[in-house]
């Protein structure tokens, strides 16, 4: 890792006053903006690791689930909507590219190019979300919330065999489902929040080419919550398209 | 003695303890030291907590029938005992007190990378604390605390999402101090402090924080889906509906098995420190020692399944995963050789730190080796879930994790507090601590070997004499464990002033004031040596090299 | 064992011995280790303790001396690996000769059923030199059979079978515990395992008239309807379980599974899951219509059908034979 400490620059010692009145986002601790910028970047990347081992908990139980009851699974996955996935899909990675853009233009200092980017993050982030709750809409009304009102009655179409599945089996399919989609679904809020906040202190002007770190942390959290839905669109609506 | 105290007409220096007396100064601080001592009173509290309930299982278990109070009320009993002592003790002790206290420092730093992301872990913490304690007071849960699926989704009607929830939280914690001291240890080094010159401490906090930031999260959310599990029972876990409880205890220990490198890995660290100066020499190995740190934390992550092999895994996954578990034996083996190797030819005074230290070494080799037993899959059929995995896993936590501990506190305490603790009251509480551990667990392990299953409340006749000794020991071990926090009490007060550096000590810790100021160094130090360079320290005060 | 201060637990299954051979001689190496580091910790302390006049001799360390100590204790790691997984393979392969009792585990007793219809509740009768082999499932929670005198433990999970074998060696009562915490009562979910002389066992199973359980299953197997689509004597709509029992089952996804105990009791339980090459997907589960007894049975019943002649009725009235006639059809 490159990480020779980020201090051997600084030829002199530096007191703890002296650097204070430099910029007024460096923190004290820090010996230079760039300690603190790579120290804020570094933080990012691991809590984006902690994020990937904890959506694996979910993953690794899917696939134990998926290889038992590959069957039920199937049958679940031909209950979700292709199109609304695949729109959803489309939204995130779109989104994803306006976050770049939002980062460059934090970077070029152009304010109002900043805010905006951010903004039309948010929506897409809000469309996400507005498709997604349809989507849940629809399992209401179709009984395939887990719980004691479960029914599943469907069978899985085998390129036109029809093979009747448990309905225990298929519900766990719908909990995996409901976990994982909602659990993804809270990130997005969160960083529609997130985002949300970024272009209020943004429009105020906190943000300078010399110190947008937020705005960039921010978008490696955004690219994660995108990639996990990278992940759970063909597992979770696309499985059965096989062979 | 006369470097050992400051002289009475020099004026007290403003340090982090006097810099701001008001209760909004400690509890809205970002300064890692005042952190790390809300730290030391909180997961004090919980050790003594902890230890009232094992206390109350040591007097339940004096005779073979339960008369001391229910069955249910024991098995409550044994798992408050057993949650408050690994998440709210073992896990934060050593990292959150004296990693938070010393890895700035050690390392040249003013604080860590995020002060207030720290200050945030330790409020979570105190959250997750008083939710457990809540939970303990209106009715508690009786799961054990590896909440094994299906008894905690279907069965049990005690509050297993309050619980999950506490500990949930204090997990969060734990990331939030194992990735700051991940950011802190990789960007916030002093000019010159490289890798092969990092005290094997700051190594050892390493490793032990890349097992937070990558095991934590699993547990988190596998205890999500045991509560969601409870609420609406999807069935993930539940046989009766499609699912599986064999996977639960798969996702647990993905956690809880790396979670005790996680409490043993600090110590370790404290351990090398402590030989070293009370050697005076140099850590027969370094490059060993520190790189068999994050060996362990690796294959730390390879061998959870050593816990299930009785559990219905198939016989070639039990042979892999028995051989894996061995694997873990290599770098802790190196660990004890290298520490027993740095005695050699050193000039050893045996100050409380060191008796500890001792202590450590030799409880660690049994517990070690007794892991090693288990590890051996024809073995471990037999004594599995019996007294003989409680005499074990005791021997590593409390005979490893609490005697580092206990020995960095001794050793560290004039740095903490600025003050001096009473050397012979240490070392005769250091001595019940030692004949009082293996009084209450040797006894276990003959125990386990002649069958006595653990979490029992009541148990057959033949069992007794060796329970009625295990409870003798328990309580001098409890008179050992008392006697520290008394006397570190009374020092605060009537201590001796202690020096910058009263034990001659290597490392960055040592050159700044006793206690530090808030920034820690006046200037920023400049590293040009080794660590443990005890050959260019002088060590003058060959007689009396405790200030009394 | 000594009842007032036991150091070491009863030896009274084949097993016994052979895991208190290898603890014996972990125990050795174990001490040894200790002893060493003990001692070296000692004598060091003692002889290097600060004189005045006499400085720590700085010493970098030694690539050998680590390569050394890590290599020696790996080797010494791979013996215990080694004999610990012989071990563990003898203790998890039941004979084939071996005679099948079904175990049905809940909060808090231990339900036993022996082929001959027997049943007993905590407390188990088995004979000396003879091959027991336990099939067990729990109703509940996770519990765990542990005999210390046999040296043997296996969790029993609900939902499936998990199987334990040993051969008692010595006559007497033993404990039997519930090893896994399984609530309330766990440290009341205990027993006796009634270890007699295979004369006096026999003595015992003729105590009372039962009926055998291969016979209760295929009672259950005609009133439940199984038979009218499992047909013995054509293929009807569903597969012809005669001799089915531990053979090769070719399935509708070109998997090929064995036909263990299992794999029966999921397709009572669950039959979609996996469905027989050309069968269609039309039996309805018997997911809460079954007990787990009455699955046992119903098990039991079907492995019975391996029989060369199967229900034959002759063979249930004499304990000692059955085993033997399983053990040459489950070797062909």
């Amino acid at each position: 890792m490159p990480d020779s400490p980020a201090t051997t620059q600084v030829a002199t010692p530096v007191t703890a006053m002296e650097h204070e009145a430099h910029n007024p986002a460096l923190l004290h601790h820090f010996v230079d903006a760039q300690q603190q910028k790579n120290a804020a970047s570094l933080g990012m990347w691991l809590f984006l690791v902690t994020e990937i081992m904890f959506f694996g908990g979910m993953f690794c139980a899917y696939l134990v689930y998926r290889l038992k009851y590959f069957n039920a699974f199937a049958a679940g996955s031909q209950q979700l909507s292709i199109a609304l996935g695949a729109t959803n899909t489309a939204v995130l990675i779109i989104s994803s590219v306006t976050v770049v853009l939002a980062v460059k233009a934090a970077e070029a200092g152009k304010r109002k190019v900043l805010v905006g980017y951010l903004a039309v993050t948010v929506l897409l982030g809000l469309t996400f979300l507005g498709i997604k709750g349809f989507e849940y809409r629809e399992k209401f009304e179709r009984h395939h919330v887990p719980g004691p009102t479960f029914q599943f009655t469907d069978t899985f179409d085998d390129n036109g065999r029809q093979i009747p599945v448990d309905s225990n089996e298929a519900q766990l399919f719908f909990s995996l489902y409901f976990a994982m989609t909602g659990m993804h679904a809270l990130h997005m809020i969160i960083g529609c929040g997130l985002f949300s906040v970024l272009a209020v202190l943004a429009w105020r002007g906190h943000y300078s080419p010399g110190y947008f770190t937020p705005v960039e942390n921010a978008g490696l959290y955004w690219h994660l919550v995108d990639i996990i839905w990278i992940y759970l669109f063909p597992l979770l609506y696309l499985i059965s398209r096989h062979s | 003695m006369a470097s050992a105290v400051i002289p009475a007409n020099q004026a007290p220096k403003l340090n982090y303890l006097n810099n701001g007396h008001s209760l909004r100064s400690w509890l809205l601080t970002t300064d890692h030291k005042r952190i790390a001592v809300l730290y030391l009173i909180s997961v004090t509290t919980f050790f003594f907590l902890g230890g009232f309930f094992a206390m109350l299982i040591r007097l339940e278990l004096l005779t073979p029938q339960g008369d001391l109070m229910q069955a249910d009320t024991y098995n409550k009993v044994f798992t408050m005992h057993g949650m408050i002592m690994v998440f709210f003790f073992l896990i934060p002790v050593v990292p959150a007190v004296l990693g938070n206290f010393l890895i700035p420092i050690m390392i040249g730093a003013k604080d860590l990378a995020f002060p207030r992301i720290n200050l945030l872990s330790w409020y979570l913490y105190i959250i997750g604390g008083i939710l457990i304690t809540h939970v303990m007071l209106t009715g508690g849960v009786d799961t054990g605390w590896t909440f094994y699926a299906p008894f905690s989704t279907e069965y049990t009607n005690t509050k297993i999402v309050e619980a999950g929830l506490a500990v949930f939280i204090a997990g969060f914690s734990s990331i939030f101090t194992g990735l700051n001291f991940i950011v802190t240890i990789h960007r916030m080094r002093a000019p010159g402090l490289t890798w092969d010159r990092l005290p094997l401490f700051i190594w050892s906090n390493y490793a032990t924080s890349l097992v937070m930031v990558l095991g934590t999260p699993v547990v988190a959310i596998t205890i999500v889906l045991v509560a969601v599990e409870r609420l609406f029972h999807l069935g993930i876990f539940d046989p009766r509906l499609g699912g599986d409880p064999v996977l639960f205890q798969h996702l647990f220990w993905f956690y809880s098995h790396p979670a005790v490198y996680i409490m043993i890995l600090p110590s370790m660290g404290v351990v090398s420190e402590l030989i070293a100066c009370f050697a005076r020499k140099r850590i027969f190995g370094y490059k060993f020692v520190a790189l068999s740190s994050v060996a362990i934390a690796v294959f730390g992550f390879l061998v959870w399944a050593h816990h299930m092999f009785v559990a219905g895994i198939s016989l070639y996954a039990a042979m892999i995963f028995s051989f894996l578990s061995f694997s873990v034996g290599v770098p802790s083996a190196v660990k004890v050789f290298n520490w027993t190797a740095t005695l050699y030819k050193g000039s050893i005074t045996y100050a409380t730190p060191m008796l500890y230290a001792f202590g450590f070494i030799g409880l660690f080799t049994m517990g070690g080796l007794t892991g090693l037993m288990l590890a051996t899959i024809g073995i471990d059929v037999h004594v599995t879930d019996t007294y003989f995995v409680v005499a074990h896993f005791h021997y590593v936590m409390v005979g490893g994790v609490l005697m580092g501990y206990l020995g960095g506190m001794h050793f560290w305490w004039p740095k903490i507090s600025g003050r001096m603790y009473p050397e012979g009251w240490a070392k005769l509480s250091a001595l019940f601590v030692f004949v009082g551990f293996n009084l209450t667990f040797f006894p276990q392990f003959i125990l386990g070997y002649v069958g006595m299953p653990r979490r029992y409340w009541q148990y057959p006749p033949e069992f007794q004499v060796l329970n009625v000794l295990s409870t003798a020991g328990a309580s001098i071990l409890a008179v050992g464990y008392l006697l520290p926090m008394i006397y570190f009490l009374w020092s605060l007060r009537y201590g001796p002033i202690a020096s910058d550096n009263p034990w001659h000590a290597a490392g960055l810790e040592w050159k700044t004031t006793s206690p530090p100021p808030t920034f820690n160094f006046e200037e920023t130090p400049v590293v040009t040596w080794e660590a443990y360079n005890y050959d260019e320290i002088p060590d003058k005060e060959l007689e009396a090299p405790v200030a009394r | 064992m000594s009842k007032f201060l036991p150091l070491w637990p009863d030896q009274a299954s084949t097993m016994s011995g052979q895991v208190d051979a290898l603890y014996i001689y972990l125990l050795l190496v174990a001490g040894v280790m200790t002893a060493l580091i003990f001692v070296a910790v000692t004598v060091l302390a003692i002889k290097y303790r600060r004189v005045r006049g006499r400085e720590a001799q700085q010493i970098e360390g030694s690539t050998i001396l680590e390569i050394t100590w890590s290599v020696i204790p790996f080797f010494v790691m791979l013996t215990f690996f080694i004999w610990g997984a012989v071990l563990y393979f003898k203790e998890r392969t039941p004979p084939a000769d071996s005679t099948e009792i079904y175990v049905v585990a809940k909060q808090w007793m231990w339900k036993f059923e022996h082929m001959e219809g027997q049943r007993e509740i905590n407390e188990l009768h088995v004979p000396t030199g003879q091959n027991i082999k336990l099939i067990m499932t729990s109703q509940d929670v996770i519990h765990s059979f542990f005999v210390p005198a046999f040296r043997l433990k296996q969790d029993v999970l609900p939902g499936r079978y998990t199987t334990l074998w040993f051969k008692a060696t010595v006559p007497g009562r033993y404990h039997l515990f519930c090893a896994e915490y399984c609530g309330t009562n766990h440290s009341g979910m205990g027993g006796e395992i009634v270890v007699m002389e295979p004369r006096d066992y026999a003595q015992w199973m003729a105590g009372g008239p039962a009926v055998p359980l291969q016979e209760t299953g295929k009672q259950l197997f005609a009133t439940l309807g199984c038979a009218t689509c499992h047909r013995s004597d054509v293929q009807g709509r569903g597969p012809n379980l005669v001799g089915i029992y531990n053979k090769p089952v070719l399935l509708e996804d070109g998997r090929t599974v064995t036909a263990d105990e299992n794999y029966v009791r999921e397709s009572i339980l669950n039959p979609t899951a996996k469905i027989v090459n050309g069968f269609k997907p039309v039996m309805p589960t018997f997911q809460g219509i079954v007990s787990e007894e009455q699955l046992n049975a119903l098990v039991a019943y079907v492995k019975s059908l391996a029989q060369p002649t199967p229900g034959s009725a002759g063979l249930q009235n004499e304990p000692a034979a059955s085993p033997a006639q399983t053990q040459k059809t489950q070797v062909q």
